[in-house]
């Protein structure tokens, strides 16, 4: 549990910086080279390398030597777990919201109730 | 038509949770669901199995609110509270919050935004907390309190089974 709950700290961490966000939206559209991955940014090779290291170190991107050249691939695990908090926090509202749905329903009733009422008094 | 009523909720930036979601209803209904007390404390429920013995709303600037929840099982209280910074009926309500036995760092604010068009109301809450870590929490609890209720729920099936 404690382990898993790092793990999320570090995913959480790594998706905390634009750059490295945008870097995982370039690679959701398949593998990238580091050089391919710093071309739309106004930062040095040595940047992008850093904020590399974080994404593998959260496990969300897997890089690979072929001769060369790094690729970089996305891995979605880590993804698919902040999802399930971001799922658990949503099922814990979507309870309350229909609970309210339910009242505003009722609320819309009385109020036909009570406009028909006064004309029946007028 | 479902889908237009579907929960969305991202954690944006560093510090924020946002919750989106419409509701087939004026503003207005939803303005008064969340600021009349009496309203309130039907729908603002804790995990099943938890009772809201209070909710208190002192709806004016600077004015308290105050909400406790309390396990019908065992009477374990979970409370909190907060002070109104903006009201503006029946648009937007922005609250701080913090709860009495703190399981985030600091305190949160709360901003609460309905907009209508057409008979329904896009509700947006924003979460904003004191750090990275506080919001980490917030959306960790989620689990945390889904894996207490899924308990609850388990000990009534046992408890009806016998």
């Amino acid at each position: 549990m404690v382990n898993y709950s790092n793990a999320l700290d570090a995913t959480f961490s790594a998706l905390s910086d634009p750059t490295r966000r945008a870097i995982l939206s370039q690679l959701a559209g398949g593998q990238r080279s580091v050089t391919e991955l710093a071309q739309p940014f106004d930062v040095s090779l040595p940047a992008i390398s850093k904020h590399l290291r974080v994404l593998e170190r959260a496990r969300l991107v897997v890089q690979e030597k072929e001769g060369r050249i790094r690729r970089c691939r996305l891995s979605a695990e880590p993804l698919h777990d902040a999802d399930d908090w971001l799922e658990n926090y949503r099922r814990f509202w979507e309870e309350r919201f229909q609970l309210l749905d339910a009242l505003l329903d009722e609320m819309k009733t009385q109020e036909k109730k009570r406009r028909r009422t006064k004309r029946q008094r007028r | 038509m479902t889908n237009a009523k579907t929960l969305q909720v991202t954690a944006q930036g560093d510090r924020e949770i946002v919750m989106t979601r419409v509701f087939d209803a004026p503003r207005r209904r939803v303005f008064d669901a969340h600021t009349k007390s009496e309203l309130a404390k039907r729908w603002l429920l804790g995990p099943p199995g938890w009772s809201m013995p209070v909710c208190e709303i002192d709806l004016r600037v600077g004015g308290k609110y105050r909400y406790v929840w309390r396990r019908d099982s065992d009477g374990k209280e979970m409370s909190m509270g907060g002070v109104f910074r903006e009201i503006v009926p029946p648009e937007r309500l922005v609250a701080t919050e913090r709860f009495d036995d703190p399981w985030y760092p600091g305190e949160a604010l709360d901003t609460l935004v309905l907009v209508e068009q057409g008979g329904k109301t896009t509700l947006t809450q924003t979460m904003l907390l004191a750090s990275r870590e506080a919001r980490d929490a917030v959306l960790k609890s989620g689990m945390e309190k889904g894996v207490e209720a899924s308990y609850d729920r388990l000990e009534e099936m046992l408890v009806g089974s016998k």
